[in-house]
């Protein structure tokens, strides 16, 4: 091969050198999401807070179940940068260690949803008819009470621990992917893509997992990204009433709620739970507007 | 109109049908023998099985079910185990406090949402759009009850301007009342606010981009007419109708803000059914949520088909 060749046949190798219109749609959605500082910003957020939450043994300062009655409610100091609690454990590790509670809360309730909620919308607007009827029906019941009503009653009646509460806001999350998924099926299943699939004669399952649900995912990521976001802050709501994780173990919701019980006397007790909440579902928010706008096809 | 209506309230019944569904098989979800839960730590038998006579629990599923739906049409939605008191007298007692604290906070929604929408909608791309955007995005991420104790703690512990916690009727001292709900109605409001802020926002950059906003313009009109007569007074119809679906996301932070400040209301009364295990008050506030979620959706379909005029058309 002659020296031109190879290098023609490099070039037309090299991604950079693919023209624009012959990227795929994934390519193309990823190039606008890094082109977006919010989401980048919001994806290093999450990354930064999933790294905490791995790390969590070799970075968290102290035990955070290690009581100290010599360090009660003491201020934030070079010791404990982010103070101590009322039995002196330190909060910096504690919040640290409840990263893991509200991010594991957070991606597995979103799956429960997404594990009923994807396959019973892709049944409803696939077959349509008297199951559609009577699933929709369902689903607006659920949607009709209030999403944290919904799951306290739920985490009541299972009982309160974390995995209940993760059950209980992936069943009361579960109505928003089934309608999502549902409108999302109807609108592609009479397109001429899925028409071609039907007469060449793939069975409809075959249809409706091949050629249909690959094509809706992008809508179903994006409220995906942004359930995480609401089902962290369920999970610390659920904790914060004491439905949630139980104590001593940490958790962000829990302990606000013990914090508000010494707020003159220990501020910063309410401060850094609190705004660890906050940051991470600013975070997971920014990402999935970012997301939004990248896959919208309208953006394009 | 009346085949509107009577569509509409066709959908409605199914609908509460499997909303009853839900909220009985909310019971069955109980682990272990209700009837022996109920019977304390003694579980004598014949306390046992007066339970199980008196709650019905001796008979199948669907003649129970049916025995609770009976009830509920008759306006018997059981009695808390705790209080001895009827659940429907519990959740009238407690509704006219919720719904101080909602309107309150619906007012502060409206007042920041709405203006907020509007002058990023009209100076969309500039400093006071991804501003608005800021504070929605903020609004959509705090934690009402993260925000309830950071307010306690500036206007309550350090300022001593406002009370931290508790309600006082507005019958007993109205001014009183207003101090005791501003903080909590702000916090509810809060996040209320970022989402009328969006859907304000969404309308708005829809209506202004209309043909009949650029004839407004071509006709001399100031902005400020084309932006409050012409824009606003169309943009809102969307917008009201989007907000009053935004009353499940009230009742869910009424649940939080209500515990963070003492309030007796609603949300305090599931809170506590809750943790005394006083289920028949769980079942009765979710079918009255529901059942208040969905007249609420009839009245916002309603509202929005009166007001527009391509529907009645």
């Amino acid at each position: 091969m002659s020296l031109a060749a190879a290098r023609d046949s490099a070039v037309a190798a090299s991604p950079s050198a693919v023209p624009q219109r012959e990227r795929g749609p994934w390519r193309r959605a990823f190039v606008r999401l890094v082109r977006r500082r919010g989401a980048l910003i919001g994806a290093g957020v999450v990354l930064f807070f999933v790294a905490l939450a791995l790390l969590a043994p070799l970075i968290s300062p102290y035990d955070p179940l290690a009581a100290s009655f010599m360090t009660v409610r003491k201020p934030p100091s070079m010791a404990h940068l982010f103070g101590t609690d009322e039995i002196g454990r330190d909060v910096l590790a504690r919040v640290i260690w409840g990263t893991r509670a509200s991010l594991l809360a957070g991606v597995v309730s979103v799956s429960i949803s997404l594990a009923i909620g994807v396959p019973l919308g892709l049944l409803a607007g696939y077959r349509g008819g008297w199951i559609d009827g009577l699933m929709m029906r369902f689903i607006d019941a659920m949607l009709a009470c209030p999403f944290l009503i919904l799951a306290i009653a739920l985490a009541a009646f299972l009982g309160p621990s974390l995995t209940n509460a993760m059950i209980a806001i992936g069943i009361s999350a579960t109505p928003t992917f089934v309608r999502l998924t549902r409108g999302q099926v109807m609108s592609a299943k009479v397109e001429d893509y899925v028409e071609a699939a039907r007469a060449v004669g793939n069975p409809h399952w075959r249809i409706a997992l091949r050629h249909i649900l690959p094509n809706i995912l992008a809508p179903v990521m994006v409220q995906a990204t942004l359930a995480i976001a609401a089902a962290i802050i369920a999970e610390a709501s659920l904790s914060f009433l004491g439905l949630g994780q139980q104590p001593p173990a940490p958790s962000w919701g829990s302990m606000l709620n013990t914090a508000k019980n010494f707020l003159s006397q220990a501020p910063w007790m309410a401060l850094w739970p609190g705004l660890a909440i906050f940051l991470l579902v600013l975070a997971f928010n920014l990402l999935g507007d970012g997301l939004r706008d990248a896959l919208d096809p309208r953006q394009r | 109109m009346i085949s509107f209506l009577f569509r509409r309230l066709l959908v409605i019944v199914p609908t509460l049908v499997f909303v009853s569904i839900i909220i009985f098989g909310l019971q069955q979800l109980l682990p272990g023998d209700p009837a022996t839960a109920l019977a304390g730590e003694d579980r004598d038998p014949d306390v046992i099985a007066f339970i199980r006579s008196k709650y019905h629990l001796d008979q199948p599923l669907p003649v129970r079910y049916a025995l609770w739906v009976g009830g509920v049409l008759h306006g018997d939605l059981g009695e808390s185990i705790r209080i001895k008191q009827p659940v429907l007298d519990l959740v009238l007692e407690k509704l006219p406090v919720t719904a101080e604290l909602a309107l309150f906070a619906i007012v502060i929604a409206l007042v920041i949402g709405i203006p907020a929408g509007i002058l990023s909608a009209v100076k969309n791309g500039t400093v006071w759009d991804y501003a608005a955007n800021v504070v929605a995005l903020w609004g959509l991420s705090t934690p009402n009850f993260w925000l309830g104790i950071l307010l306690i703690l500036l206007f309550s512990v350090e300022l001593g301007w406002l009370p931290a916690s508790g309600f006082v009727s507005p019958r007993e001292n109205l001014g009183d009342n207003i101090r005791s709900l501003i903080m909590p109605a702000f916090v509810l409001g809060n996040a209320i606010a970022a989402v009328m802020m969006r859907h304000t926002r969404s309308a708005m950059l829809q209506v202004m981009a209309s043909d009949y906003i650029r004839t407004a313009r071509a006709k001399g009109l100031s902005e400020r007419i084309v932006v409050v007569k012409h824009g606003l007074r169309n943009a809102l119809i969307p917008i009201v109708t989007l907000g009053a679906l935004e009353f499940g996301q009230l009742l869910s932070g009424a649940v939080l803000t209500e515990q963070v400040f003492t309030i007796p209301g609603f949300g305090k009364l599931i809170v506590d059914a809750v943790f005394n295990r006083d289920y028949a008050v769980v079942q009765g506030v979710v079918l009255c949520t529901a059942t208040a979620y969905i007249l609420l959706n009839l009245f916002a379909d309603l509202m929005y088909f009166l007001v527009n005029p391509r529907l009645r058309g």
